[in-house]
């Protein structure tokens, strides 16, 4: 504990890619430099993700003695303010988000000058989450290996290792009623109990870190913040069903998680924890990463082996199944990286523990990137069962400046648009599938009144049709004329006929394909279709899109009544449509116009209009 | 059994490996790389240009000096990475997928850097920008321009 | 031996048998492009799609499903024809002069395609990436001269780079094997040019007429096909020449 307590001062700063994105590295030179320059003594650390990602720049600090509090949105001016407020031992409220009491300190309580700052547990982001896959995300120092077994690491490695069978381990996942977090719900401890049945040698397990799902950034998390779960977790697996080697195949777009991981395995190896006789114990085992290179299909777990065996990433047809023919023709169990993280959490606490969470036939918590059309975005994790409604509304906030929020996207491409008034479902596999979703990998979109959501069809198929593998006629033909009837009706150039056909073709796709990126990429259309039917009949009856998105079909003018000349929407549009003078009413040629809208969504006065 | 007798297979993920390996050092992949690279690996020359030619990492033609990835994921794409995009091409005068004509920059989409709370995002080389505003395009590729060893980059016009 | 029902028709086969097989044994004749007997199942053109209807229900290509106790499957559910019909009529929208796809369709009721034509330049394509070629070349030969190329619609076959093949031997079983006659090879002299490939291979002269007959990159089968040696030695014409002398020279000695 005194690793994680210490008696110096203590700042992480959030720097994952988001937090990198949003200027993190800057804030952290800033930290730096002012504590260097006045000489001030703390410990500064880079961690993960912390998870409200809407927030980032992140900071969270701990004085001793004074208490623990998360600073957001900072910039380098605002840490060495900061700095400063701290060397004479204030801790200041301003730019506080919020105050963490802590578990093991005489921080416990909220500090009385910081009365007005609210409790992490009381932020509407925080109140409804469990973290148990994130449960060390942003808290600690992502290489250390000591700070990960502080917070009870390695327990479960070392309870499976030292006093556990394999067939305890499969029970023990069984009965906790962990489901496959990549999407497709497969109870994990059934899947490991038919491949550790399998006498085909060797045996391996893969870690499918392919996150391709656009939206999704989960499973980057947790390697960039805590790749010691994951780790834990496939040792564990690989135990279960008798493997001696595992493979993280992590996508290419992922250069800093494929980093982490890999330092972490080589730490884990230093210290014994990975290599040969784990714990004394006899069990050898071992973790290589393989590098993705841009191809969504290596999600999909067939065409992930054969990408790993080195060539295209095909998927194969199934039966067999990878848990009794996978990688060289052996048995093989694929688990997605949220899924190994709580299986290392599962061991250590125990089956009864996380059945207890969630509900039944739906046990524990599922991570969700929240994002898009609303006010708090990051990622939240929470237990399963709580309904649609509770997620958007309560930990986002709901929409964006006022607008109404439509509906919600989750399990990426291969899910499906849900409507506002779907919204009490509780999220779980069976009842998101049953409305014509998935579960997914946890991506959740929230779009609104301003989203066309035939446009967000057509953007769908577009994104499947490029990562087509072209194996099977369906997939590589069906999803091409779907984006073509797509792009007629944004365009104002369908007819009915064309609805009645891309329907044919969906079901026709969706039945005959070879693989899971076919049988799912007309989902979007086919609930756009169900829940969004009126959108499509405006573009194709009336030449009309409603929510005032698709450019064949909208006209941007600037009311001259209301433009005050600033000249924002001059400078920003990408193409240079728009002239006038300074505080001059301005002029949008529509001969240059694309109708990208970017002039109506910067111009302060509102003066931009759509017309339909 | 082929008639022709077939190599033990290579290390798992090492022909993916190998094909990054070269895509890193060269910026692209050229022919004679990959023809060594086959008889190094013991593989048949058409497995990797298979692979080669099926990934979107890997590019037959050489790259710019700088690659600018745009954001092409649901929430980025929402959030008008469609325009950033659209914005970058007019500036640089190429479309996504090719070099600008000074060979500084090459443009991509990529569908998806996993910072979809910070949408629109671009990434330019290793560094990733959140939050992106249109009218930062300008300053962003000087800077990289100005990187240029011993060169300056062509006045730019704001707009 | 595992016993099912196929339209209402009970048939038995062997365990490991594919669906397939079985609706064949049935006297159930159902398209296939990227099915042979001499090469492992592949399951992409999904022409010989099957509903499944008991004990669970599902909708599988009949190709790469093995054979269970007691299934009971249906050849000609809405789905199972929707799969061929469909299939075809995007094939014949790729391939508008192919003979072959045009029977296949019109068997399935098919006699136009509501998905446009190519351009004028893909007018002639008769590939339906039924990957027979490559699979044969890899897995039969082990020569691997072809292979896949790019992916999704711009997938295609090809040698590495498009370019001349260094490892190809010249043997025809690419075209032999194409359901569709996709691939052209002419004899030319002392070459046989194959076409598609944009390769070309030298073929051996016959010691005895001096006609060229085979390629010589196959000559290393001698080695290890000891059993047909003789084949490099005289073209088939000067070889039959030969052995009916041997008939005659071998009848002349009895005193015929």
């Amino acid at each position: 504990m005194s690793i994680l307590y210490p008696q110096r001062p203590r700042i992480i700063v959030g720097m994952a890619t988001c937090g990198l994105a949003a200027g993190a590295d800057e804030v952290f030179d800033a930290l730096r430099e002012e504590a260097d320059r006045l000489g001030f003594d703390l410990t500064l650390l880079a961690t993960g993700c912390i998870g409200y990602c809407q927030q980032e720049p992140l900071v969270d600090v701990r004085m001793p003695d004074l208490g623990r509090v998360l600073y957001a949105k900072m910039t380098p001016e605002r840490a060495r303010n900061l700095i400063t407020a701290l060397s004479t031992g204030k801790l200041p409220a301003e730019h506080a988000l919020a105050s963490i009491p802590e578990e093991d300190s005489n921080t416990r309580k909220r500090p009385e000058h910081l009365s007005a700052v609210p409790l992490i547990s009381e932020l509407p982001f925080y109140t409804q989450q469990h973290k148990i896959v994130l449960r060390n995300s942003g808290l600690i120092d992502p290489f250390s290996i000591e700070e990960y077994i502080a917070r009870d690491g390695y327990q479960a490695l070392s309870r499976t290792l030292l006093h556990l069978s394999s067939q305890d381990v499969i029970d023990e996942i069984t009965q906790s009623g962990l489901r496959g977090r990549g999407g497709g719900g497969f109870p994990t401890g059934k899947k490991w109990g038919v491949c550790s049945n399998e006498t085909g040698e060797p045996k391996y397990i893969i870690c499918n870190a392919d996150e391709g799902d656009p939206g999704a950034y989960m499973d980057r998390t947790v390697l960039e913040s805590d790749p010691y779960s994951v780790i834990e977790g496939m040792t564990i697996g690989g135990y279960a069903i008798g493997a001696n080697s595992g493979y993280v195949y992590v996508r290419n777009e992922y250069p800093l998680a494929i980093e982490r991981i890999n330092r972490a395995i080589a730490r884990a190896e230093e210290c014994g924890l990975l290599g040969e006789e784990i714990f004394g114990s006899g069990f050898n085992f071992s973790i290589k990463v393989v590098r993705g290179a841009g191809a969504f299909v290596c999600g999909e777990e067939t065409a992930l082996i054969a990408s790993i065996e080195g060539g295209l990433g095909e998927p194969r047809p199934r039966p067999p199944y990878p848990a009794k023919n996978g990688l060289w023709g052996k048995p093989t169990i694929i688990n997605n990286v949220k899924t190994l993280a709580s299986v290392s959490a599962i061991v250590s606490k125990g089956a009864r523990w996380y059945s207890n969470i969630g509900t039944k036939g739906n046990t524990g918590t599922v991570v969700f990137s929240l994002v898009g059309k609303v006010a708090n975005t990051g990622l939240v994790e929470v237990p399963l069962g709580l309904t649609l409604k509770e997620m958007i509304e309560g930990i986002g906030n709901g929409g964006l400046a006022g607008r109404r929020v439509k509906a919600v996207q989750t399990g990426g491409p291969s899910g499906g648009c849900l409507p506002a008034r779907l919204f009490d479902l509780p999220i779980n596999y069976e009842a998101l599938t049953q409305a014509g979703s998935i579960m997914g990998s946890g991506g959740m979109v929230v779009m609104d009144e301003d989203t066309c959501m035939v446009d967000v069809a057509r953007y769908f198929l577009n994104f499947t049709m490029a990562e087509s593998c072209g194996k099977c006629t369906p997939c590589r033909e069906g999803t091409r004329y779907m984006y073509e009837i797509l792009t007629r009706i944004v365009e104002g150039q369908a007819t009915p006929e064309d609805v009645v056909l891309l329907e044919e073709l969906a079901i026709w796709v969706k039945e005959t394909s070879l693989c899971g990126l076919g049988q799912t990429a007309p989902n979007p259309v086919l609930t756009t279709l169900r829940y969004f039917h009126d959108e499509y009949d405006a573009h194709i009856m009336e030449k009309r899109c409603p929510a005032g998105v698709c450019r064949a079909l909208i006209q941007l003018t600037i009311d001259p009544e209301l433009c005050n000349g600033c000249g924002l929407c001059m400078r920003e549009c990408p193409v240079g449509a728009i002239s006038g003078e300074k505080k001059k009413p301005h002029f949008i040629d529509p001969k240059m116009c694309t109708q990208c809208r970017t002039c109506h969504d910067v111009c302060p006065e509102g003066a931009v209009k759509i017309v339909r | 059994m082929p008639i022709i007798a077939q190599p033990v297979h290579p290390p798992a993920g090492a022909l993916l490996a190998k094909l990054h390996a070269i895509n890193s050092e060269r910026g692209y992949l050229p022919e004679e790389d990959l023809r060594v690279a086959a008889d190094e690996l013991a593989l048949p020359l058409s497995l990797l240009y298979s692979a080669a030619t099926f990934y979107s990492a890997f590019s037959f033609k050489p790259r710019g000096l700088h690659t600018v990835q745009v954001c092409m994921g649901t929430a980025c794409y929402i959030r008008g990475g469609d325009r950033l995009l659209e914005k970058l091409e007019t500036k640089l005068g190429v479309k996504h997928g090719e070099t600008s004509e000074d060979g500084v920059f090459t443009i991509d989409t990529v569908h998806c850097l996993g910072s979809c709370s910070m949408s629109p995002v671009i990434r330019v080389d290793e560094d990733t920008y959140g939050r992106f505003k249109i009218n930062r395009i300008p300053r962003v590729l000087n800077k990289y321009r100005q990187n240029e060893p011993g060169e300056k980059g062509p006045g730019e016009q704001e707009t | 031996m595992v016993t099912l029902t196929i339209n209402g028709k009970t048939v038995s086969v062997p365990q490991g048998t594919m669906l397939l097989k079985a609706v064949q044994e049935a006297g159930i004749d159902l398209p296939t492009l990227c099915y042979h007997d001499a090469l492992s199942p592949y399951g992409a053109c999904r022409l010989c799609m099957v509903t499944i209807t008991a004990p669970h229900h599902a909708i599988v290509a009949s190709c790469v499903y093995p054979v269970e106790e007691g299934l009971a499957v249906e050849t000609d559910t809405e789905p199972a024809i929707r799969a061929r019909r469909l299939a075809l009529e995007f094939l014949m929208s790729r391939c508008p002069t192919s003979d072959v796809i045009r029977k296949m369709a019109e068997n399935e009721g098919i006699t136009s395609s509501r998905f446009g034509v190519p351009s004028p330049e893909q007018m002639d394509e008769l590939c339906v990436l039924c990957g027979l070629c490559v699979r044969v070349c890899r897995d039969v030969i082990g020569a691997a001269a072809i292979s896949f190329i790019g992916r999704g619609t711009d997938r295609k076959v090809g040698t590495p780079f498009e370019l001349q093949s260094d490892s190809c031997i010249g043997c025809g079983a690419c075209a032999e094997i194409c359901p569709t006659g996709a691939i052209r090879i002419e004899d030319q002299g002392n070459k046989r040019i194959l076409h598609t490939w944009n390769t070309t291979v030298k073929l051996s002269a016959c010691p005895e007429c001096g006609r060229f007959f085979t390629p010589k990159p196959t000559l290393f089968l001698k080695d290890i096909f000891p059993e047909v040696e003789d084949y490099w030695d005289l073209c088939p014409a000067c070889k039959q020449h030969k052995t009916t002398r041997q008939w005659l020279n071998a009848g002349s000695k009895e005193g015929l």
